[in-house]
């Protein structure tokens, strides 16, 4: 088992995720430390990419503010090494294909291993497009993370019997972003995924409050909150780490019980 | 089942949301399905034929090629399709396969606009909804396209994002089709994007090629030495290459924008500038920048105005049969205002890029030989622009 498997070992884990570089690395590191104080089970990180298409306007914004104060993957591999010499929960990197591609994949998976990353999400590789991707990370025991939707109907045993990590599995159609209610049948989705899989599964896209997550948390396994978080961000700036800190407590307490 | 669908070379590819998956495999099988149907192509020429008003016309360029004291130049004349570009051959063809695929809604993103007035077009024909999805920055500079498609019945969005221009209006297009995909289709533009689009609109636009064929083979008895096509995505250029790529005697000629040089960051010359990389659904070619951030690109034309090009122009170029050479904004007025006076045709700003290289290579070539130069689109959509350019302001 790989240490994302076992994050879910003890109990409903909840993911928040947060841009690199938004509005600038120090406060993303401040604010992953609070995260993991607070309750984080795992922390995805976001790498900011220019054209980030599965992404609605929340987080797109929030790219184009940490490109805009020069963060580059280098500059958040230094953050990792930093944030390691005290955060221990697993942490998985989220960012889009050319990002990976453009730098390397050998040297981008390589470094993902040397500094303690444990995973790795590309919204826009899907299955049929893993190999490259997949057969690297192998190689530097990194979870590559798949994906399945609402639409993946059939495709869902074929995706989930060579998940690993954990499988994120989107709760809605459309882009990532807060939404008032969540109309997918997630419970019938997650069913399927586990009659192929021992793999946990993790239910993001559109979850902000305390009742949705705890809501998702009853029919999986964790819960990943993203533009809600960001939008905190985008509102207190330097500010926001005590703030997401409580938020990330708040989400986590309405899903330990379960 | 591992499958490595729409490759051309390493080029091309699905690399797409898992959202959109199961829309580009139904997608795939439904034109597999078609593209043999005797009835789904008797269906497709007569609309070609009757509504878009194929064949066009492959006219020579009398005056030009006296002037230019070279090679024989003949015009490929798609400005005189409805609608005034080459965009309306994909357009109803992907609309008329929307239709049997049982949509009823068509999204598509624009750059000049003349994507988006075809998609409208047909849209209006077949009696489906239409959204278009185009840069802020190109509703300002083709304003008169953004009313041609509302009176068309199309709802025009203008995309506030990033470069405000043709890679953001894919984006966006991209997003609204994973957030409704039951009803809709989207009609992608040109030869980009996720596999089996790439194919689609080549096939579609292959029209070009088989009609220069027969027209360069009934006046000349012969297949020409050079065929020259703008390349933004690439979609008249490899309509106008595809039937003669096994012909290894004829020249295949791809014009870019090089904006104000490929010297410069504004420039969208993918091919002289880009590197290898994935995005907008396919690898391909980008220009981008050390750490894979898209460009923002520039080219005084809307229509090539695009950071990446197609994956089979990406295999054309690594294998050697094609030739991608970059024009720049200055070349490309200079070549719209002499057609204009030389053979009084204005040409789209876009095809005018084609022409400059025409302008440049005709005169190396012996009298006997001959170039088929696409005339991809009609410029009337260009004249306050290039008015501009030449320090004028008129109001349309």
């Amino acid at each position: 088992m790989s240490r994302l498997s076992d994050a879910f070992n003890n109990g409903k884990v909840f993911i928040p995720f947060v841009t690199c570089g938004d509005p600038n690395l120090e406060t993303t590191a401040k604010i992953v430390r609070e995260m993991a104080k607070n309750g984080a089970g795992i922390i995805e990180l976001g790498i900011p990419f220019s054209d980030p298409t599965a992404e609605g306007p929340t987080i797109q914004e929030a790219n184009i503010r940490a490109l805009s104060s020069g963060t580059t993957t280098d500059k958040i591999f230094d953050m990792v090494i930093n944030l390691r010499k005290d955060v221990t929960i697993p942490l998985v990197f989220m960012t889009y294909a050319n990002v990976v591609f453009s730098y390397g994949c050998e040297k981008f998976i390589s470094s993902c291993k040397e500094i303690g990353i444990d995973g790795l999400i590309l919204p826009d590789i899907p299955f049929e497009e893993k190999e490259e991707f997949l057969s690297v990370c192998k190689k530097y025991d990194i979870d590559f993370i798949s994906l399945i939707a609402p639409t993946s109907e059939q495709r869902i045993g074929m995706i989930a019997s060579e998940a690993n990590g954990f499988i994120y599995v989107v709760s809605s159609l459309g882009v990532t972003g807060v939404r008032s209610s969540i109309t997918t049948d997630i419970e019938a989705i997650v069913k399927k995924i586990k009659q192929n899989t021992p793999t946990p599964c993790a239910i993001g896209f559109g979850i902000s409050t305390p009742e949705q997550a705890r809501k998702m948390a009853m029919v999986a396994d964790g819960v990943i909150v993203g533009s809600a978080i960001v939008k905190i961000i985008a509102e207190h700036k330097q500010n926001s780490p005590e703030i997401v800190g409580e938020y990330v407590k708040q989400m986590k307490n309405a899903i330990s019980d379960l | 089942m591992q499958q490595n669908n729409g490759r051309f070379g390493i080029h091309g590819g699905q690399y797409i949301p898992e959202t959109l998956m199961n829309a580009v495999i139904e997608l795939e099988e439904a034109y597999n399905k078609f593209k043999n149907d005797p009835e789904f192509k008797k269906e497709l020429e007569f609309l070609f034929n009757e509504y878009c008003n194929r064949p066009s016309r492959l006219y020579y360029a009398e005056r030009m090629t006296k002037d230019l004291g070279g090679a024989k130049i003949y015009l490929k004349r798609e400005d005189l399709n409805h609608t005034g570009a080459h965009k309306i051959n994909n357009a109803i063809g992907q609309a008329l396969l929307a239709k049997k695929m049982g949509k009823t809604r068509l999204i598509a993103e624009t750059g000049a606009g003349q994507h988006g007035v075809a998609t409208a077009t047909a849209a209006a024909l077949f009696n489906m909804e239409c959204e278009i999805f185009m840069g802020e920055e190109d509703t300002k500079r083709q304003a008169l396209n953004v009313y041609r498609m509302r009176l068309l019945g199309a709802e025009v969005h203008p995309v506030k994002t990033g470069t405000k221009t043709l890679k953001d209006a894919v984006s966006e297009c991209m997003r609204e089709w994973t957030s409704r995909i039951a009803d809709t289709h989207y009609c992608l533009g040109s030869v980009m994007g996720p596999h089996p689009f790439p194919t689609i609109v080549r096939d579609f636009q292959a029209v070009i090629s088989k009609e220069i064929k027969d027209q360069m083979l009934e006046k000349e008895g012969r297949l020409p030495d050079a065929v020259v096509a703008c390349v933004g995505g690439g979609s008249n250029a490899i309509g106008s290459f595809y039937n003669f790529i096994d012909d290894k005697q004829v020249k295949l000629i791809g014009c870019e924008a090089a904006g104000k040089g490929i010297n410069t960051f504004e420039t969208a010359a993918t091919i002289s500038t880009g590197r290898e990389g994935i995005f907008h659904g396919m690898k391909s070619y980008f220009c981008q920048d050390e750490y894979g951030q898209i460009a923002p690109v520039y080219s005084i034309s809307a229509g090539l105005d695009y950071p990446g090009v197609g994956p089979e122009h990406a295999w054309l170029y690594d294998i050697g049969r094609a030739e991608y050479v970059a024009i720049t904004d200055d070349e490309a007025v200079n070549a719209f205002e002499y057609l204009s006076r030389t053979e009084g045709i204005i040409p789209a700003i876009e095809s005018s890029h084609a022409l400059a290289q025409v302008i440049k290579i005709a005169p190396t070539m012996d009298k006997d030989r001959t170039i088929v130069v696409t005339l991809s689109g009609r410029g009337d959509k260009d004249c306050a622009q290039i008015a501009r350019y030449r320090g004028e302001d008129i109001s349309e």
